[in-house]
């Protein structure tokens, strides 16, 4: 009797995590088609100057306002949603697979390499990400490709420590040596057997990162490390508009908005992955 | 006749940092004959598993050295390590920890003949073929490790190890979650795969009745000594040492 009501209640609760995790699948999957036709859907070109309509407030034809060169704001905010969305997806993308293939290897195979990096690591993750990425964004000199790299230089440890950890305690569990006797070699050890089970703590953290590297990212375009204006980009859009912001609040607050819808589902999709993957969940294959 | 697996003064010592030094297989010495069956048997944590260990070159020896068929495979690595693992298999004592949970069984019963090139057609029979005389129908072949009984999962656990057919296979407890009826195939098909393909065994276990049965010699190990070693019937009717009186004692 008992079992049946856990066997239920354990149902339902996966049933439950299947439905928002489709839920939000469905809405980031808007959000990224959105900002991959911005062009498209754009009512106005975004880059097209119109001094007699400067700094116009939000109305029924331009919906966010207009900014001091008459630029359409939503316009502006969609095609910038672009450079926004999709230089944070390659940068968590390049990080995620960089400190997993090197934290793979560091805790398979030990030794001096392994320290070695895993000191460097340890200094990285001593300072604050986004001053350190100042730094090197600075040193770099200006443009988002910089920025992103100055980002991946600094944040790649993350990934790095969850996979040498995950690699630690399954390497030397019995199922790994039961593949060595069966003659696999390093590489294959690793690569079909290492990583498919190490991937779903790594997918999570890589979700659930999303959202701070899109804002360290506006962040660092905001202080003139990111993308160069006239390029539309939501961080150096809202530090524009920052010495405005008393008199032409929707100057700063569009791209805002875009910067705060896109956190936000990015982090509840990542929370949604989480719950689906947790073990507890017990999936049906 | 020649060994064909001879140890050597074999020693493992795990250095704890700061605790001390914790001996755990102490100058064992043996050989292994081809198409025998050598018993070992000792109390839990005396060293049985880890003896498995160092012969499959899984951990290093921190001392002496193993000779198959007359090779030093002490120090072997890379491309050396497949051929030998050619030749020499081990069923693992925890069958469902041994298996890849992400994998089908017959992902994981498959694998050793895949790494030898053995084409896919091919491996598939294998492996249906190898189910079939561990007792398993073919259905389970698309199963995963953690959608079977511990039972059913030592018997794929066999069937992965005799998969590629090695010359010497280590039975770590491999038929101890097995039920008498289960139990009574998979020796038979041990002693049958002795007869035909001369397999030399190390037969690890707890049942001393299996082992007098099976094996020709046995070896009792207490705190990773070997205490006492001769034919079954030797060490149950008349055992010599402290240590092996209170184990057939207990049993009895
Ligand atoms: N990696 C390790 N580090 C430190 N001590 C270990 C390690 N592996 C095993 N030991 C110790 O070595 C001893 C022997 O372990 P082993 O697994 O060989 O025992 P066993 O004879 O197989 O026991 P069982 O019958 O319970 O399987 C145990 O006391 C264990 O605590
Ligand atoms: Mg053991």
């Amino acid at each position: 009797m008992n079992e049946t009501v856990t066997v239920r209640t354990q149902k339902i609760k996966s049933n439950h995590a299947k439905r928002r995790l489709c839920v939000f699948l469905v809405l980031t999957a808007l959000l990224l088609l959105t900002a991959l036709f911005s062009m498209q859907l754009a009512p106005y070109d975004p880059y097209a100057q119109n001094l007699e309509e400067a700094m116009q407030p939000p109305s029924v034809r331009h919906i966010m306002g207009t900014d001091q060169h008459g630029r359409d704001m939503f316009s502006r905010v969609l095609v910038g949603g672009r450079t926004s969305i999709f230089a944070t997806l390659a940068l968590v993308a390049v990080i995620s697979v960089f400190g997993t293939c090197v934290g793979t290897l560091c805790g398979y195979y030990g030794g001096k390499l392994d320290s070695v990096i895993m000191r460097i690591s340890d200094v990285c993750l001593a300072f604050p990400g986004l001053v350190f990425a100042m730094a090197v964004a600075a040193l770099l000199g200006g443009g988002i490709s910089n920025a992103v790299l100055a980002l991946a230089v600094v944040s790649w440890p993350k990934y790095s420590r969850v996979a040498r950890s995950q690699t630690l305690a399954l390497k030397d569990g019995p199922f790994i040596s039961a593949v060595r006797l069966a003659g696999s070699s390093s590489i294959q050890v690793v690569s079909r057997h290492i990583l498919p089970n190490i991937l779903g703590p790594i997918l999570v953290t890589a979700m659930l990162d999303i959202g701070t590297m899109m804002m360290e990212l506006a962040g660092l375009s905001f202080l003139g490390l990111g993308a160069v204006p006239p390029t539309a980009e939501w961080g150096n859009m809202m530090s524009t508009g920052r010495s405005m912001l008393q008199m032409y609040p929707w100057i700063v607050l569009s791209p805002g908005i875009g910067i705060f819808i896109s956190v936000v589902l990015f982090n509840l999709l990542g929370d949604t992955v989480r719950d689906y993957l947790d073990p507890r969940n017990s999936r049906s294959r | 006749m020649e060994p064909i697996l001879d140890i050597k003064d074999l020693t493992k010592t795990f250095r704890n940092r700061g605790k001390s030094d914790l001996t755990v297989v102490d100058h064992v010495s043996f050989q292994l004959y081809p198409g025998e069956i050598l018993g070992v048997v000792g109390e839990s944590g005396s060293g049985k598993s880890t003896i498995a260990k160092l012969i499959t070159r899984l951990i290093d020896a921190t001392e002496g050295s193993i000779f198959m068929n007359g090779r030093d495979i002490t120090h072997a690595k890379g491309a050396q390590l497949k051929d030998i693992y050619q030749q020499l298999q081990m069923v693992f004592q925890n069958p469902v920890g041994s298996f890849d949970p992400r994998r089908t069984l017959g992902d994981g019963i498959g694998e050793s003949l895949r790494n030898h090139g053995v084409p896919k057609e091919k491996c598939r029979e294998r492996v249906i073929r190898l189910l079939e005389q561990c007792g398993l129908s073919e259905e389970f072949a698309g199963r995963y490790p953690h959608e079977v009984s511990g039972g059913q999962c030592q018997r794929a656990a066999i069937a992965r190890a005799l998969a590629i057919e090695p010359k010497i296979l280590i039975c770590d407890e491999a038929t101890s979650a097995l039920d008498v009826t289960v139990q009574k195939q998979i020796v038979e098909l041990l002693l049958s795969l002795q007869k035909a393909n001369g397999l030399s065994y190390l037969f690890i276990c707890h049942n001393l009745a299996l082992v007098q049965m099976l094996c020709s010699r046995v070896l009792v190990l207490y705190d990773g000594k070997i205490v006492e070693s001769g034919t079954p019937d030797e060490v149950i009717l008349s055992p010599k040492s402290e240590y092996t009186k209170c184990l057939v004692d207990a049993v009895l």
